[in-house]
């Protein structure tokens, strides 16, 4: 049984490599559907491997349930899912986002008056960008309570420094040629920062917000294992781990896939709307 | 080195900013704990200073602002009590002490290594079968990227537990965690430090009739140098924050994460703070050591950092 099993899974590896390496060879390689199909395909053959593999060899649903048994048990419980989704992704973590985002762009606004400022901020945002802030979950669960306003909390601090640091290093990316122009044409502080430098700024502004999207979910989902009230993915994430419970855990992961793809997907759209013009959005 | 004034200069106003957030913030205990000891409080009931702020509070009771910094079990506690809490469980506790920083900072520091060089040693070979592999490319490289977006660290509790079921515990659970937090930012930097070479370079060892492995030991790997130190950079931190996440909802007994919980747990604010800044330092070192190495090493090679 578990030869039969490990060449099973063996043959559908193969025969799904075989048709990804025939159509990378093929020459219509370079098609958008191509490029789509392929991965596709990879990830299609990795689900019916992991079919395949747990329903022979008789793993544990405890261990590892296989991927129909969570379809199905995403299928049953979408209304637990969408509040929980609606808890940690629309109240903590959005919010968060959009505070913490706010916060940094002010800060930054008001320190590149001051290049003196601008260089102390630079490194020492870029030093706590690195740091496991994440950490200060349970410090903000006791001050805040339980419920989203201390997600909201601890996301609005984790997205903070990479959106100072880039807006900050934004605004200085102008070059003096560009900025004497201004100068020319006499305008002032606020027009220069509108007409010219905040635009120059918007790849790196809209790069730290990129980042900010991984880290939002994270630090929602992460602080809820320190307490939150009944709903939530951290806390469902927690308490079906307890009860052992795995296909839910996967459920909610497959939701936080989805949310976080579909905040990263808005936040890289709304960029190419506005940054139309740079390089990199050229088609 | 013109920098470091105005690097003092922003240190210095969190600090301010941190001192003066602590009166507020601890106004409430401070005056219930003035009025058990027999000072005047006023308003004079609890009830009653419930309706102030903690700044509303502050300015009816200016007298009792440097007792603010000295409770015990603040709701803030200030830089020097985080300083003394970690000066005592770092340099004055034996090393095998369960009270250690270092003791716990070890077991974190271990699993963190551990977890990053199984992640950086795949998501190395990885991306070298991506780079010469089509169909690998256009099969893994999208999920690679995709990965990024996705708050995998969620997955952090199930890993410990479905580990934990099959009878694997300790540190290799931990490991994983750092090691598939470590893996993608690497598969992504590397492939892109070694498809970094233009077609120019590429055309010039043909005309030199290099082989491939000539052209991967000598153009490819070289030319992906700076584009792993980046990597790794944001890998080592990754990982550090996986293996600290990866203590917190499971029970762990040692370990920062543990640490965390336990003050957290038992009302020792000291002890969670005291922890959450010696993950912050480790934090810090592990990302300057890796800078320094990829100073000195870029230095050596004369290359720039990507």
């Amino acid at each position: 049984m578990t030869g039969a099993a490990i060449i099973g899974a063996l043959a559908v590896w193969a025969a799904g490599w075989w048709v990804n390496a025939r159509l990378a060879a093929s020459a219509a390689a370079g098609t958008r559907a191509v490029q789509l199909a392929v991965p596709a395909i990879f990830g299609l053959t990795l689900l019916i491997m992991w079919e395949l593999l747990v329903r022979m060899l008789e793993v544990s649903p405890i261990i590892l349930p296989p991927p129909t048994m969570i379809a199905e048990r995403f299928a049953d419980e979408i209304p637990t899912l969408w509040a929980d989704f609606q808890q940690t992704i629309i109240k903590g973590a959005m919010t968060g986002y959009i505070v913490g985002g706010l916060a940094a762009f002010a800060i930054a606004i008001i320190a590149d008056r001051s290049d003196f400022l601008t260089r102390g901020i630079l490194p020492v945002g870029g030093f706590m960008a690195a740091l496991p802030i994440v950490g200060i979950a349970p410090i903000f669960v006791r001050w805040l309570g339980s419920d989203w306003q201390s997600k909201a909390a601890v996301v609005a601090v984790m997205v903070f420094f990479p959106i100072l640091v880039n807006t900050v290093a934004g605004l200085r990316d102008t070059t003096a040629m560009q900025r004497d122009l201004m100068r020319t044409y006499g305008a002032g502080y606020w027009q220069t920062l509108f007409k010219l430098r905040l635009p120059a700024a918007m790849p790196f502004i809209f790069n730290g917000l990129k980042i900010g999207t991984t880290l939002a979910l994270i630090g929602a989902i992460v602080a809820e294992f320190f307490g939150s009230p009944t709903v939530g993915m951290g806390f469902r994430i927690s308490t079906s781990v307890g009860q052992l419970a795995m296909d839910m855990v996967w459920a909610e992961i497959v939701v936080a896939a989805l949310a976080g793809s579909a905040f990263y997907g808005l936040i890289a759209w709304i960029e190419g709307r506005v940054t139309f013009w740079h390089p990199s959005q050229r088609k | 080195m013109k920098s470091v004034l105005p690097i003092l200069t922003v240190v210095a106003a969190i600090l301010a900013f941190w001192v003066l957030a602590v009166i507020p913030m601890n106004m409430h205990l401070t005056a219930d704990q003035a009025q058990r000891d027999g000072l005047v409080v006023t308003p004079e009931t609890p009830v009653e200073r419930q309706a102030y702020t903690g700044l509303g509070l502050t300015l009816q009771n200016t007298g009792l602002i440097s007792r603010t910094y000295t409770l015990e079990r603040p709701r803030l506690p200030s830089p020097h009590q985080v300083g003394a809490e970690m000066w005592d469980t770092i340099f004055e506790k034996r090393i095998t002490s369960r009270r250690s920083l270092i003791y716990h900072g070890w077991v974190t520091l271990s699993a963190t290594l551990v977890g990053f060089a199984i992640g950086t040693g795949l998501g190395i070979l990885l991306a070298v079968g991506i780079v010469y592999n089509r169909a690998m490319d256009m099969s893994v490289m999208p999920w690679a990227i995709a990965s990024q977006t996705i708050p995998i660290l969620a997955l952090a509790p199930m890993i410990i537990v479905m580990l934990g079921s099959i009878g694997i515990q300790g540190l290799f659970p931990k490991a994983v965690i750092s090691a598939y937090l470590s893996f993608f930012p690497v598969v992504v930097g590397m492939v892109k430090g070694l498809r970094s070479p233009d077609a120019m370079q590429m055309d010039l060892l043909r005309t030199y009739n290099a082989s491939g492995s000539q052209g991967f030991w000598k153009l490819r790997l070289p030319a992906s140098v700076p584009y792993l130190f980046a990597s790794l950079k944001i890998g080592i931190s990754a990982s550090l924050v996986g293996a600290i996440v990866a203590e917190l909802p499971t029970g762990a007994r040692a370990g920062f994460g543990a640490r965390m919980l336990v003050g957290d747990q038992y009302g020792q604010p000291l002890v969670t703070w005291a922890a959450l800044f010696a993950a912050a330092i480790t934090a810090a070192a592990l990302v300057g050591f890796f800078s320094l190495i990829e100073r000195l090493t870029l230095r050596r090679m004369g290359m720039r950092a990507a």
